[in-house]
């Protein structure tokens, strides 16, 4: 289970899943090797999967903009008997942000619908998935995303630039101390981006560096889990770090883990004892009196990072469609004065505990 | 005793109110009832409107178009694409059906949506205090509102059954949809699931359309038009009111109509009061003028006291009208009793526009009935109004019969004009004109019949001949009374008998099997598979089974649907099994298959026998024959009847509605004494035969007439009142003008009548003009109901009727009638005689 997931998935998703009878998930076991196009596409038999890029853009102007987009499919367990077309046997959801210091606030919108009748889909070949009007595709290795949201537009193309990152056990991520408790899950750091951005009517062209996620389970977050806090960076020595960790519900430390590789190539796991989030500074949300702690020093390894927000404001209140708030937003890693590195950080269940 | 101007013409102003009490709480009463009947239809038809309006932009939310079927549904693949046209920011499948739910009898409204479109189109319907949102998307739970779950008495976590086919399918109750705006019963289940549990795969019958900014509605409408199956309409969620209002618009405006005809018994009251009043006060009228009060001073004073008549019964009318309608939205709601708006008491509030005019309406009714008298004394000279036998002039102005044979002239023209705006306005028109030449021409009248009469030998008798032809002017009054109230009850009564035989012969008709069965009438998901068709059949004691299938088809966008019965018919000999009026043609073999459309369907879209017309059955166009046009009263929106053959062939859909059942032969007490076991047979051998509807046609007989009955009944109440209204103003007017006769019964004292021979003159006066006005009454009411029938009944409701007298009751109403106006002119008789015939004679000088 990756912790975005359960933030932006919409409420649909964050409430309990209970297995109908009739319905088995295929499980996530260790050693399954992952194989590849064929794991780029979506794995329908398990419960909830999910796409996701972050990254900094830069303007021609020299402006530099945050962007997340995320395509989650989820498998409700029930409908399989339901001869219907409209049986909602697969559901689909995308949530796009852009973070803009010169808006000040983080811009977002979401599409979601059931799989079917054309309108929305996951392949199960490559990375091919659509809700509605918004797509994320794999053409000749190469990623495209189409965006038309309310106040912004992204068409983008990524360019893979590094080998893929197979997190964990080569590609099967611990997520709790139970062994079913995992996923698998793979990432691709240091993904070059180009294409238009639109906001409000004004077209940019941009450049940068973004970092995919896919991932993709059947285990639900342990009951135990309170919310989580996750970072992926884009290190300027060509190196990529991701480390989370699980909270408990007495803010204590469930679970956590991460994994660095460096400059040249070579890639360390981070067991749970290696992570550490400490924070430095808290944002008070002037909507929703949430505090969160937007500046943090990470300890992830031989690692010792302060991650600071492109801007305070990136919380993302998503109570009307997804039922949570949360924060997700752009932040730049020092290594004491040094800037060492640009990313996402994610906090969730700062709000109340995400309920299962 | 000293007299201020003021004080003069305030007493002026009053005294025909205060001298005539009676009579004016009669025009009060009068005045009060057009008015509340006025303003409680207005109100209760404002509230309805209201409240479906509400209801309609609840449901329809934020949609800018609606793409809407039968309720039979049209291919779901229309769906993706809309979907996918640029214009469209969201698209929303809906399945509307309305579901029998177990233990209640009338339906509930269901919508079927994909949650995710639904909630960009109607935010409202998915916040709920469900525990848990996934249920949305679950085959097997539901979300009510509010009014629909106090209504079925379930809360969350609940069951409720609803009926699909003949069986029940259970769903849980997972939250109460919280959104203030939907008021009305209405169940949320996912259209996945409702598909395939409700037996609807494959279709839709809604597709609620959001447009993204900038798109031209007008245009995309045009566009997507030419992309529907047949059947399926594109519209604005607005046309959904426009259809609802259109549903109830004739009754409406029929009590509205009724609500005039009290007013017109009102004003007719008002005059008959003040032309009394002026009359009697004709010589104290004349003195005012002699001591030097202008005409208008009087002319206010006399409008005056009119006015303050018909404000009062304006104001109380206002106020019943406004309680009546309030009960009746308590009793029966907004709808009637039509069940759109179950557990729902919406509120009445008061309609500023409609109590202004209702108030107007009976101030002015009072107003114009008191202007012809007014006149008449402001324009008498002082010299002469002081003189007695003036009374006589004030008639002297309908001498000619021009004006009213031209106004009966303009009537029959009227009766040849179309509905206007589908309300038969020339037809009401028509009425009114008949009603009004006919007065007007009563002096002519009266001058005619009686003058042409035989002088009779006893003296009384030959004297009131003289009297009533000598001086009809004086009897006007009580013949105008007499002709409207007699003319406006025999038409009503002529035209309800005629419908309520017709409607008798027509069940009759339409009633020939041993038995009927129905999954019930308003259920779109109740129905007789195939199999259970074959069990009926085999049932013991059953002979024969027809079977019907109905459904609904869609021909107008701003049109209720029409239903489509496809049932057992025989093209060759289709008035076997329905009554058909007019000519008809038989379709050839190889042509197009035969429909026959009821009068309605004629009307309203036209159709003429022989001619061929397209109808979108089973989402195709398919072509139909007329072949004939038949009498439908049971479904005002129109009807279609097709060969149930034809129809499963067209559409593949061998599911049924209704059957009737022929018991093997025997005595018609044995074959009735077999429909308790078949209907038991039924019951046990049909999985969920429980919930069918069976009836013997009796029952069914008894229950449409007793439909019939309460629908009229609010007629009948009105006729009666109009009647006895009308009664009373002849009675009191005769009255009157007898009391303005003392000087004249002084002298006939005086040169030796008896008592008893001046009683005998004014009853044989009495019996003369009533019979004058009766026979008068009676023949325009018959013209009358003719226009009510052929006219106002045809293009109201679009259904005709043979005409049936009501003899019975006409010749009782005749004789009362007599009797009344000869017990009146004695009784008035006497009171004036009661004076001294010195005294009398004297007052004239």
């Amino acid at each position: 289970m990756k912790r975005r997931a359960f933030l932006a998935s919409p409420m649909l998703l964050l409430t309990a899943l209970p297995v109908a009878a009739e319905t088995v998930y295929a499980q996530v076991r260790a050693g399954r090797p992952l194989v590849f196009p064929r794991d780029h596409g979506s794995h329908p038999d398990y419960r909830t999967e999910w796409w996701y890029i972050t990254g900094w853009l830069r303007s021609e102007k020299g402006e530099e903009l945050g962007v997340q987009i995320t395509f989650f499919r989820n498998r409700p367990g029930f409908g399989g008997q339901n001869p219907s077309r409209f049986a909602p046997r697969q559901l689909l959801f995308a949530h796009a942000a852009l973070s803009d210091p010169r808006v000040g606030r983080l811009l977002h919108d979401q599409r979601a619908a059931r799989a079917g009748f054309g309108l929305a889909d996951a392949s199960r070949t490559d990375t091919d998935v659509h809700v509605l009007d918004w797509s994320l595709a794999r053409h000749g290795g190469e990623y495209e995303a189409h965006i038309v949201a309310s106040e912004f537009d992204y068409a983008l193309k990524f360019r893979p630039a590094q080998p893929l990152l197979l997190q964990g056990e080569a590609g099967f991520s611990r997520k709790g101390p139970d062994a079913g408790q995992a996923s698998y899950y793979y990432s691709r750091p240091h993904m070059q981006v180009s294409g238009i951005v639109t906001v409000k009517g004004r077209k940019s062209a941009v450049t940068g560096s973004t970092w995919l996620d896919h991932e993709w389970s059947s285990q639900a977050l342990a009951p135990e889990a309170a919310g989580w806090d996750w970072v992926g960076l884009n290190l300027v020595d060509g190196g990529a770090l991701m480390a989370f960790r699980i909270r408990d519900r007495r803010a204590g430390l469930f679970w956590a883990g991460g994994t660095h590789r460096d400059g040249t190539g070579r890639v360390r796991v981070l067991r749970p004892g290696e992570i550490d989030f400490t924070p430095l500074r808290h944002w008070r949300s002037p909507r929703t009196q949430i505090e969160y702690p937007v500046m943090m020093r990470i300890k992830a390894g031989n690692i010792e990072l302060v991650l600071g927000p492109s801007m305070d404001d990136q919380e993302l209140d998503a109570r009307a469609s997804t039922g949570t708030i949360y924060w997700e937003g752009a932040v730049r890693a020092h290594e004491r004065t040094r800037l060492a590195g640009r990313g996402y950080l994610e906090l969730t269940g700062y709000w109340k505990p995400l309920k299962l | 005793m000293e007299l201020s101007a003021a004080s003069v013409r305030r007493r002026l102003f009053l005294a025909p109110i205060a001298e005539h009490k009676g009579r004016s709480i009669l025009s009060i009463i009068a005045i009060a009832l057009g008015v509340a009947l006025g303003y409680a239809v207005q109100l209760i038809n404002q509230t309805a409107v209201n409240e479906f309006t509400q209801a309609v932009q609840a449901l329809s939310g934020q949609a800018d178009l609606e793409v809407r079927g039968p309720r039979s549904g049209f291919d779901e693949s229309l769906y993706p694409l809309l979907a996918r046209m640029p214009e469209v920011a969201v698209a929303s499948p809906v399945l509307e059906l309305l579901v029998r739910i177990a233990g209640k009898r009338e339906p509930l409204m269901l919508m079927a949506v994909d949650v995710f479109r639904a909630a960009q189109v109607q935010p409202e319907l998915v916040l709920s205090d469900a525990v848990e949102s996934i249920d949305f998307l679950r085959p097997d739970r539901i979300f009510l509102s509010r009014s629909a779950a106090e209504w079925l008495g379930v809360g969350v976590g609940g069951e409720i059954g609803v009926q699909v086919g003949l069986s029940e399918v259970r769903l849980q109750v997972a939250g109460i949809v919280r959104g203030a705006n939907f008021r009305q019963p209405l169940g949320i289940v996912d259209i996945g699931g409702a598909q395939w549990r409700l037996e609807k795969l494959g279709k839709i019958n809604r597709i609620d359309l959001r447009l993204k900014p900038g798109a031209g509605v007008e245009t995309f409408q045009a566009r997507v038009r030419s992309l529907l199956p047949a059947g399926v309409l594109i519209e604005r969620p607005e046309a959904n009111v426009t259809r609802g209002a259109r549903m109830s618009r004739a009754y409406r405006v029929n009590l509205n109509v009724l609500a005039l005809v009290a007013l017109f018994t009102g004003g007719l009251l008002v005059f008959s009061t003040q032309t009394l009043a002026v009359v009697q006060h004709r010589a104290q009228t004349g003195l005012l003028r002699a001591l030097g009060m202008t005409g208008g001073q009087i002319r206010t004073a006399l409008i005056g006291g009119a006015a303050v008549v018909g404000a009062v019964g304006a104001l109380a009318g206002a106020a019943l009208g406004h309680l009546a309608a309030e009960l009746v939205i308590r009793h029966l709601g907004a709808d009637l009793g039509a069940g759109q708006f179950r557990g729902m008491v919406p509120e009445v509030r008061m309609d500023p526009l409609g109590f202004l005019l209702f108030t107007l309406l009976g101030i002015g009714t009072a107003v114009l009935g008191s202007l012809v008298p007014t006149l008449d004394a402001v324009r008498a000279s002082a010299a002469q109004a002081l003189k007695s036998g003036d009374e006589q002039r004030m008639f002297e102005r309908l001498r000619s019969p021009l004006p009213g044979a031209l106004a009966l002239l303009v009537g029959v023209a009227l009766t040849q004009g179309p509905s206007v705006l589908e309300l038969p306005l020339f037809g009401y028109a028509a009425i009114a004109c008949f009603l009004v030449g006919t007065i007007m021409l009563m002096p002519q009248l009266a001058l005619v019949c009686f003058r042409g009469m035989p002088s009779p030998r006893p003296v009384s008798a030959r004297l009131a001949v003289a009297q009533v032809a000598g001086a009809p002017g004086q009897s006007m009054v009580s013949l105008a009374a007499i002709v409207a109230s007699v003319s406006l009850m025999v038409s009503m009564a002529i035209m309800v008998t005629s419908f309520r035989i017709s409607f008798d012969a027509w069940l009759e008709r339409l009633l020939p099997a041993d038995l009927y069965m129905r999954t019930g009438l308003f259920n779109d998901a109740a129905f007789l598979s195939p199999e259970n068709q074959d069990r009926v059949r085999s049932i013991a004691g059953v002979r024969r089974a027809e079977f019907l299938r109905r459904q609904q088809l869609l021909l107008a966008a701003d049109r209720p649907s029409v239903l489509l019965l496809a049932r057992a018919i025989d093209r060759e000999e289709p008035e076997a099994s329905i009554p058909l009026v007019g000519a008809q043609v038989v379709a050839k073999i190889g042509g197009p298959p035969p429909v026959w459309v009821s009068e309605a369907v004629a009307d309203l879209y036209g159709y003429r026998v022989g001619q061929t017309v397209e109808l979108p059955i089973g989402g195709r166009t398919e072509r139909f024959l007329v072949s004939g046009i038949w009498r439908d009263y049971a479904r005002h929106q129109g009807s279609v009847v097709m060969e149930r053959d034809v129809y499963v062939g067209l559409t593949g859909d061998r599911d049924v509605n209704e059957a009737a059942l022929w018991f093997d032969a025997g005595s018609a007490a044995e074959r009735s004494a077999m429909a308790a076991s078949v209907e038991e047979a039924i019951r046990a051998s049909l999985p969920g035969g429980t919930n069918l509807e069976i009836h013997l046609p009796g029952e069914i007989k008894a229950r449409s007439l007793r439909v019939f009955d309460r629908t009229f009944a609010v007629t009948y109440g009105l006729e009666a009142v109009a009647v006895i209204i009308g009664l009373f103003g002849m009675s009191s007017s005769f009255g009157a003008l007898v009391l303005a006769r003392r000087r004249e019964f002084g002298m006939l004292r005086h040169i030796g009548m008896t008592r008893r021979q001046i009683g005998g003159m004014l009853a044989a006066e009495g019996a003369l003009v009533s019979a004058l006005g009766l026979a008068t009454g009676i023949a325009l009411g018959w013209l009358i109901s003719m226009v009510l029938i052929h006219v106002v009944n045809r293009q109201s409701f679009h259904w005709s009727m043979e005409l049936h007298m009501p003899w019975g009751t006409l010749s009782a109403f005749v004789a009362a009638m007599l009797g009344l106006a000869v017990v009146t002119a004695l009784a008035s008789g006497r009171s004036a005689m009661s004076h001294e015939a010195v005294r009398a004679v004297k007052e004239d000088w």
